[in-house]
């Protein structure tokens, strides 16, 4: 059996300690972070990796964002993504209608040149925006089955055995393929990525649009930094030596 | 349809014909979840009258300000079937002309709703923690986990708004609530995706959602072997051990163990972070804890800046320090305590 399997990457910031607003407070300050993708996106990308590794057949990511985001499609190369599509943006946000829209069109695209893709992962949520809804839309507009939230992922035969974890235990589904999984970090436990993958990611191909970003009918006013406690950690002592201090916090507190 | 809601005239608005506001309700062991009673509380200041949508049985809302109470009953929707519930509410919406759809931001909430807005072309806010009438639709939303908040406008017909958990408190209003039950159209589509079986957990241990305390281990714990002393801790203290994605990523736990955005939420009444820097991504999984302690060499690392407490130096000393401390005054008070617990009402 020859696998086709669809990875959707979306470009983050690596916002560290604290969040930091631009002084338009339309995006987070980004001059001095580095990027990355969502830990569930990491676990979708390895588990596209293992299909194809398993089954052969053939890899795709898929971003959309701007010219730098092909940083994060090289990184999902070097695990061993065979190729990518770049639908590129000038760097402004696109609402997740729009996203699910213009990602659809390549999806659309893709498969009426090389064939539909058995599955296709998305992340439970994108990391930054969380809207909750990419795969979906692209799910409906496929007619394809999605299942969203997934702890783990098997095929068997024509189908995809699906588990999400919730309270008490797993929930289980069994979908024919073609469809469209959502996944979270747990799925599995990516690799880093080795020498020889990251030499070979660079001469792999990345396929670029330009797509025009369409009116967003869930608009960005601006970001608001929620307001924390306001005051720094009250320091019960230093080393060992402050054992006993935490003891009576403990007692203070009700918890001992 | 059954005879019960095919004879029943439409329900006409109480304020303002066209603002009725439709509640997709999830329940659990016969009552309401709280996230739902949340999303009920917050649609009820959006528009008026409330409907209701339950699917399968029925659970007593009259206190929470429902008009109508909607049951939807399929033999189909003994198991969970997502798409199913999708078209059940869709069907309503459109039945009852409402004006806006809610739903509390859990799994379900989150899923099912993503669907039904594809299905209707509509846009949709998922896990607001307020919102105001529009058009356009006012909003605020969770980003990041929580750690960022979006303000924003909702253009639509029909705005579709998730409310995130634990954002709004639930606040109770008594009415007179209606039951109608009805019988939703159903296609072989929707039925395709659908809860097969259900697998128990693996079992064993505190769960971490549930603990009343969490000790937890980053980095600067240094090893798998190095969780032996957060682990002795949190057997004297009855608490469970969490850890941070550095520990998950370098394989020392396993990822049901790893506390913040990507991985489970927690509300304990004190969470004691070993070695953690304190990224966002991280904190915001314990924003729900009464307390934090934090146990870390650098006394500038950003969790100075969350925790209520801290105790600065290295952790390897100061863990064990603290659970030689709690044998030594269990051992002087011969009849101490078990860990107490905080009674249920004073939970946050
Ligand atoms: C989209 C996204 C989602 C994420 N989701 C999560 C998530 O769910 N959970 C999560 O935890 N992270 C998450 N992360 C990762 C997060 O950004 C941080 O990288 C991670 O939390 C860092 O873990 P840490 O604090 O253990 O390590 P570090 O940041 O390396 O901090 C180690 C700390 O240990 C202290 N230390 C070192 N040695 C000692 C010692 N001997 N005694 C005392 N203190 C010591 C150091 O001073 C330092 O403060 C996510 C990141 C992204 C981008
Ligand atoms: N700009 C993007 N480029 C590629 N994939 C995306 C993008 N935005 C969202 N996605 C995918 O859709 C998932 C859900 O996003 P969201 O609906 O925004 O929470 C993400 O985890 C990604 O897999």
């Amino acid at each position: 059996m020859s696998l086709r399997v669809l990875v959707c990457v979306k470009r983050v910031p690596l916002t560290g300690g604290r969040m930091v607003l631009t002084g338009d407070a339309q995006a987070l300050e980004t001059r001095h972070l580095g990027f990355t993708i969502s830990p569930h996106e990491e676990c979708g990308v390895e588990e596209a990796v293992r299909l194809i590794e398993a089954n052969g057949g053939e890899s795709v990511v898929l971003t959309l964002g701007p010219a730098e985001a092909v940083e994060q499609l090289r990184d999902a190369m070097a695990l061993g993504i065979d190729r990518a599509i770049h639908l590129q943006t000038d760097g402004v946000e696109w609402d997740p209608e729009a996203t699910a829209a213009a990602m659809l069109d390549a999806i659309r695209a893709n498969e009426s040149a090389a064939g539909p893709f058995d599955l296709v992962f998305f992340g439970n949520e994108s990391a930054d925006s969380g809207g909750f809804q990419v795969g979906a839309r692209v799910a409906n507009a496929l007619g394809r089955p999605l299942v969203t939230g997934l702890k783990r992922v098997a095929l068997e035969g024509a189908s995809v055995r699906c588990e999400q974890e919730v309270e008490g235990g797993r929930d289980v589904y069994v979908v024919p393929l073609p469809a469209v999984l959502t996944v979270k970090e747990g799925l599995n436990l990516p690799r880093y990525p080795s020498v020889p993958g990251r030499m070979r990611a660079g001469r792999k191909p990345v396929a670029a649009s330009t797509p025009s970003r369409p009116e967003s009918r869930l608009e960005l006013v601006k970001l608001v930094v929620p307001e924390g406690h306001g005051k720094r950690a009250e320091v019960l002592g230093n080393g060992p030596a402050a054992a006993s201090a935490v003891v009576e916090m403990l007692r203070k507190i009700g918890v001992l | 349809m059954t005879a019960d809601s095919a004879l029943s005239p439409r329900p006409s608005p109480l304020k303002g014909e066209g603002s009725l506001v439709l509640v997709l309700v999830e329940q659990s062991e016969g009552r309401a979840t709280d996230p739902s009673l949340q999303a009920l509380t917050l649609a009820r200041s959006f528009g008026q009258p409330v409907h209701a949508l339950l699917l399968g049985s029925a659970v007593d809302l009259d206190r929470h300000g429902v008009d109508v109470v909607h049951v939807a009953e399929h033999e189909a929707l003994g198991a969970f079937a997502p798409d199913a519930w999708a078209a059940t509410l869709r069907g309503l919406a459109d039945r009852l002309q409402a004006s806006a759809v809610f739903a509390a931001g859990t799994e379900r909430g989150n899923d099912v709703m993503a669907r039904f807005a594809a299905r209707c072309a509509l846009p949709l806010a998922a896990n607001c923690t307020a919102v105001a009438p529009g058009p356009p639709v006012t909003l605020t939303r969770l980003r990041w986990g929580g750690s960022l908040l979006e303000e924003a406008r909702l253009h639509s017909s029909r705005p579709l708004i998730t409310v995130a958990p634990h954002a709004v408190p639930i606040e109770a209003a008594p009415s007179e609530t209606k039951v109608e039950k009805f019988n939703p159209e159903l296609t072989e589509n929707d039925l395709r995706v659908r809860v097969a079986e259900h697998a128990g957990a693996a079992g064993g241990g505190i769960s971490l959602t549930e603990a009343k305390v969490v000790v937890s281990g980053g980095r600067g714990v240094g090893s798998k072997e190095g969780f032996a002393i957060i682990e002795e801790l949190a057997g004297l203290l009855g608490a469970a051990v969490g850890c941070s994605r550095a520990v998950t990523s370098a394989g020392w736990r396993s990822h049901t163990d790893q506390v913040g955005q990507t991985g489970t939420k927690i509300a304990p009444d004190i969470y004691i972070a070993c070695g953690i820097s304190g990224a966002t991504q991280h904190m915001a999984g314990c924003k729900g804890a009464k307390k934090i302690l934090a146990i870390n060499a650098d006394g500038e690392a950003p969790i100075m800046l969350s925790a209520d407490y801290a105790v600065i130096g290295d952790l390897k000393e100061i863990v064990p320090a603290i659970s030689a401390e709690i044998r030594a005054a269990r051992a002087t008070q011969a009849d101490a305590p078990l860990p107490d617990r905080l009674p249920e009402g004073e939970r946050a």
